[in-house]
């Protein structure tokens, strides 16, 4: 199971996207962060740590669950409902640059059910996209604005963010299907 | 739906729970943790009617029944906002425009409803056992909103969401129930949950009106309300159902709310932080004073609000594969 990111590359990586944010905006006034549950969340509010280390705004953060927007709910013959968690996004949305914040980029189609989940909050002025692995094989039309890191990946495999707030350490590692 | 490659968990702890029945017809038929996951799932959906677009589209395409036999504006409004807000297409029967009317029986009617692929039904009868009847006809998951005297699952789940968000937890919680025992669905279906989740329970009502089996069912009855209120967390009131009553049970209403109603003096036994709960509709000055119902302790219109969410969360958790 071999380890891509250790808990270091995963701060420095953080860190960076921060950086490149702070870099890329002229003014973080008018910037509010929303992390894709699970694991977008605490990668957001690290960001949002980040950001406030850099230039001494406090960036509001947001929780989005994109569960009632997935493309695949009812689909499968069998088996229960994912599980659904709250979203909690207490600042209006309209006219705001979104970073929408995710942990592992595949497919697109959690970003795209996070797209159109925020739409329904309101009208951005625009939506940017951070996260902190992309892996690959996009199956829609979108691409992430800050990349922690790019781990090429076959199909039979799979990426696992491990982050201190949920699962007690920090570490990226990509596991064959095979052998799990 | 099981977890795929593609697919990751929404929370990545492990493959997703769910409800194992397939129709919710009675409490008896949850667990403990299928309760749980209800009032957790229901949590979650209370923020979507706290949005300017109070929808999302996790139902687009299917079509839910909601079949009323019986008079409801309160239960069927409720369900009928909570497919809405989850996008599904809604159809109302209410049995004075259908053609039960041209006698047609509750079996006939199903088996026509069914032909048209339904994904939901959601059905409130006069006869007890009737969501059981629906459910063996046809494919369709199904829904009891309320059948006769027997059970009203979605409303025991929406007063357990209340007494949660107010109280923390269930377990432990010292809860009196109070009123027209004997006709009661409410009843039922509360004293199933309430029970499954450990709170102390405790019922009132005038000796015409016991139910014979409260003490299989773990519950403490006493004709005081007195002794009822004494120290409760949760005073939950009961309507007097005079449509369901056949023989007399008590001489007049105003004695009744003379021995039996909830009054500002009789509720400081409770504890001060009680809460005071009906499921409506209300009968003032019967069952309970005016002040009391329109007072600091009452989230009787709590309970009314938690409804579209606790039903959002059964729809949602049901509705898991497609019908037809």
């Amino acid at each position: 199971m071999p380890v891509v990111m250790a808990a270091d590359q995963v701060a420095r990586s953080i860190t960076r996207i921060a950086h490149e944010v702070v870099e890329r905006h002229r003014t973080l006034d008018n910037l509010a962060l929303i992390g894709i549950r699970t694991r977008g969340v605490p990668i957001a509010r690290r960001l949002a740590a980040g950001l406030h280390d850099i230039v001494g705004t406090t960036v509001p953060t947001g929780v989005l669950d994109i569960t009632l927007y997935r493309d695949d709910l009812m689909r499968h013959a069998v088996g229960p409902q994912p599980v659904l968690r709250k979203t909690d996004i207490d600042f209006s949305i309209d006219d705001r640059r979104i970073l929408l914040v995710d942990d592992v980029l595949y497919t697109g189609r959690t970003i795209r059910a996070a797209l159109d989940a925020l739409i329904d909050f309101g009208r951005p002025g625009a939506i940017e996209l951070a996260v902190l692995v992309d892996r690959g094989h996009r199956e829609l039309p979108i691409k992430a604005d800050y990349v922690g890191k790019n781990v090429p990946t076959s199909l039979s495999e799979s990426v696992q963010v491990r982050l201190a707030e949920v699962d007690g350490l920090d570490e990226v590692v990509i596991q064959d299907a095979s052998d799990s | 739906m099981p977890p795929t490659a593609d697919v990751p968990t929404p929370d990545g702890l492990g493959a997703p729970v769910g409800l194992r029945t397939k129709d919710l017809l009675s409490i008896g038929d949850l667990s403990p943790e299928e309760i749980y996951l209800i009032l957790d799932t229901a949590e979650a959906m209370k923020e979507v009617g706290t949005r300017s677009i109070k929808k999302v589209p996790a139902l687009r395409g299917r079509t839910v029944v909601n079949l009323f036999f019986e008079a409801s504006t309160r239960t069927r409004t409720s369900f009928e906002v909570a497919q809405k807000r989850l996008s599904a297409d809604t159809i109302n029967i209410a049995a004075s425009g259908s053609s039960v009317v041209k006698g047609e029986t509750l079996a006939d009617t199903v088996r026509n409803l069914e032909a048209m692929a339904p994904d939901v039904i959601v059905v409130r009868h006069q006869s007890a056992g009737a969501g059981h009847l629906v459910a063996r006809l046809c494919r369709a998951r199904v829904i009891n909103a309320g059948d006769g005297m027997h059970e009203h699952p979605t409303q025991a789940l929406l007063d357990a969401l209340t007494i949660r968000e107010r109280k923390g937890t269930i377990k432990g919680l010292k809860v009196s129930i109070i009123g027209d025992l004997l006709h009661s669905r409410v009843l039922r279906s509360n004293v199933l949950l309430l029970r499954a989740l450990g709170a102390d329970v405790s019922v009132c009502g005038p000796a015409t009106m016991m139910l014979p089996d409260m003490a299989r069912l773990g519950v403490r009855a006493t004709t005081s309300i007195d002794e009822a209120v004494e120290g409760a967390d949760v005073v939950m009131l009961l309507r007097i159902q005079l449509e369901r009553m056949r023989g007399y049970f008590f001489p007049s209403l105003r004695e009744y709310f003379q021995l039996f109603g909830m009054t500002a003096e009789r509720l400081k036994r409770a504890k001060p932080d009680a809460i005071i709960m009906h499921p409506g509709p209300m009968n003032r000055g019967v069952e309970i004073a005016s002040d009391v119902a329109d007072g600091p302790c009452s989230v009787i219109l709590e309970q009314v609000a938690n409804g579209v969410a606790v039903r959002m969360a059964v729809l949602y958790l049901l509705a898991d594969e497609p019908q037809g």
